[in-house]
């Protein structure tokens, strides 16, 4: 499949600061793309440039081959899902999604029927009349999604539509959206600070810091190889350590601890570690594994989420290391000593 | 222990409660309440021919016979409604243009020239508008010197001027509420819009008016009341033709002195406006509840 959407060069300055600094891509037609970073880093005014609210400094946008210089937003084969929603409070579900059908001038059998086939399909149907003020969190969300689907849009772009949810239903949403953009098959462009949604739904990630794209990547490529100390930090649970010295295939960390690295690149100054990469008592049949001893400090219990916090033996390195819940580790207690083992590819240096 | 110290916290309560609402009691009572059922007992009293007073609706019934009294009353009605639209019309550019264009610190400073008006009183402001609009007031001089007429142009003592005075003192009362519902109004409703293919027009009429709707009702009551009730535009910038309905009250009541007939005005005055309010309040599918809100 060809490319719906192309990001060339793209630039966005304000009077002091750059808030989008020459950023390219691509996304796939039919894809999911999301954009990953921390508030601030640029991605809201990204988004907004896509869809048109604000113009680029430098650069272009292109969708279907087309530049969308000059193109205002109601002109834009594009929809946004706004982070607080944006549904219209004085109408109703069925006048809020027809919004946009209304002002294409459509006839109201095709209005009618396109409003029931999509609101049946976000699960809204016996909904239509219903005051969008008395809604719960995620049949607002539905609507708001809806009003933009039901426009038949070449790419939806969802600026952190989850962000108002609770937990429990936010874990609902990502699930239900995910399925919900495989079955309609509409481009997605979303963007969020929290990893766990552009993780779980993206077919690709993009991770923006400071108005630049570090990486992009899938999301199993992204959290295994993170290519800059940025991702490796940002994406997922870690371990960082700054390095004192390195050789040709070993280095020392600034708390003392020696680790074996083959064929490293001396030029290294940081060290990432998963918490899930390291191995508890590591069978000896094992290749290419680095062992130490640790001491537990203690056990940071948090369900599937346990980890351990540790030190390094012969040296004031803190390390975490997440514990399965199952019958093999219960017998772990705190102040005891631990073999643990660590794979040399899963040492991440920078 | 915990149950006496609930009982004993609900009788303060009572007492709080009590001292707080009996000073709005008095002031309704005594204010509101008794002056009214006064005046209601008194628009049905007629002097007879030995000199008592007697229950009649004669006073009603001139009201009805006599031309100018209705006349006048309809055309304080249907000025008040045009006043009313035209301080809408003005109003809302203006409300939208502090709550969403300008900036916070310059709609301060926006606000506080608008109020000085207010301060200076209608009186001020009143004949502060003769100078103006006089014969030989400042606009005229400034036309003639111009060059643009040659003969003054006259303005005051009209309708024109009268509508002019009830405008300037009541569109400040439009402004307000219209630009508070405009401030709650989240910018990214305009931008939704505008996504879904909406053109400038569509959300001006489809979002931003049906969203300040609450606000402008409200707006338009207090406005309409004002402009119904007022005396001072209509008698000092009014000209012959423009005459009041509130002028005929106050002339019932210090020129004839026919007390009587003047409450019975008074009430006729009351029943036209609110009969008016709850009218538009049903045309426009607005509730008092949410207005006030």
């Amino acid at each position: 499949m060809g490319n719906i959407l192309e990001i060339k060069n793209l630039s966005k300055h304000f009077d002091d600061f750059t808030a989008v600094n020459n950023v390219n891509f691509s996304v796939e037609e039919g894809g999911f793309f999301s954009i990953l970073g921390s508030s601030g880093c640029g991605k809201t005014t990204l988004l907004r440039i896509i869809a048109g609210f604000q113009q680029e400094s430098e650069g272009d946008v292109i969708i279907h081959g087309q530049s969308m210089k000059g193109i205002p937003p109601e002109k834009r084969p594009v929809n946004i899902v706004f982070q607080n929603l944006a549904l219209f409070p004085m109408m109703n579900v069925r006048d809020n999604v027809a919004f946009g059908l209304k002002m294409q001038k459509l006839k109201k059998p095709v209005i009618n029927s396109k409003i029931n086939e999509m609101l049946e399909r976000v699960g809204l149907h016996g909904y239509e009349n219903k005051k969008v003020t008395d809604l719960s969190g995620g049949q607002r969300q539905r609507v708001a999604i809806a009003r933009s689907l039901v426009m038949n849009p070449s790419i939806l772009l969802l600026d952190e539509p989850l962000g108002a949810l609770d937990r429990k239903l936010r874990e609902h949403m990502k699930v239900e959206l995910k399925l919900l953009q495989k079955e309609i098959g509409t481009t997605f462009v979303y963007i969020t600070h929290d990893q766990s949604e552009a993780l779980v739904m993206s077919d690709k990630v993009a991770v923006m810091h400071d108005g630049q794209f570090e990486q992009i990547d899938t999301p199993r490529n992204l959290y295994k190889n993170p290519k800059t100390s940025f991702v490796a930090g940002f994406v997922g649970d870690t371990n960082r350590f700054e390095l004192q010295s390195t050789a040709d295939d070993s280095m020392v960390t600034k708390g003392g601890w020696t680790l074996q690295r083959p064929g490293l690149n001396s030029a290294v100054e940081e060290l990432y570690i998963r918490p899930e990469a390291l191995i508890i008592n590591p069978d000896n049949n094992l290749h290419d594994i680095d062992q130490f001893d640790v001491t537990i400090k203690t056990i940071l219990f948090d369900g599937s989420n346990t980890k351990l916090s540790t030190v390094v033996s012969g040296s004031s390195e803190e390390l975490l290391i997440s514990m399965p819940q199952n019958a093999q580790f219960d017998g772990i207690e705190e102040g005891s000593q631990l073999k643990v083992g660590i794979h040399h590819n899963d040492l991440k240096c920078f | 222990m915990n149950n006496t110290n609930e009982v004993k916290n609900s009788s303060n309560f009572n007492v709080t409660f009590y001292l707080l609402i009996v000073p709005v009691l008095i002031w309704l009572i005594f204010m509101i309440v008794i002056p009214h059922a006064e005046m209601l007992i008194s628009s049905f009293l007629v002097e007879d021919d030995m000199g008592d007073m007697v229950f009649s609706f004669a006073n009603y019934i001139e009201f009805f016979s006599q031309k100018i009294y209705w006349l006048t009353f309809v055309k304080t009605a249907a000025y008040s409604i045009g006043v009313t639209l035209l301080a809408f019309i003005i109003a809302f550019p203006i409300a939208f243009y502090l709550a969403k264009v300008t900036t916070k610190k310059n709609a301060a400073f926006l606000m506080l020239l608008l109020l000085i008006p207010l301060w200076v009183g209608e009186l001020v402001t009143v004949y502060g508008w003769m100078v103006l609009l006089g014969d030989h007031g400042v606009i005229n001089h400034l036309l003639m010197s111009i060059g643009i007429i040659n003969e003054p142009v006259n303005m005051l003592y009209t309708n024109f001027s009268m509508v002019i005075g009830l405008l300037y003192m009541s569109m400040l009362f439009m402004v307000i509420p219209v630009m508070s519902t405009l401030q709650s109004m989240d910018d990214s409703l305009i931008e939704a819009a505008c996504d879904l293919g909406a053109s400038k027009w569509d959300i001006f009429i489809k979002i931003i008016i049906p969203y300040s709707m609450p606000g402008i009702t409200s707006g338009a009551i207090i406005v309409f009341m004002l402009v119904i009730g007022d005396y001072l535009a209509p008698n000092l910038l009014g000209g012959k033709n423009s005459l009041w309905f509130t002028e005929q009250i106050y002339n019932n009541f210090l020129q004839t002195f026919n007390w009587n007939e003047g409450a019975a005005f008074g009430f006729l005055l009351l029943m036209l406006s609110s009969g008016i309010i709850w009218l538009a309040l049903k045309l426009s599918g607005q509730k008092l509840e949410k207005v006030g809100s």
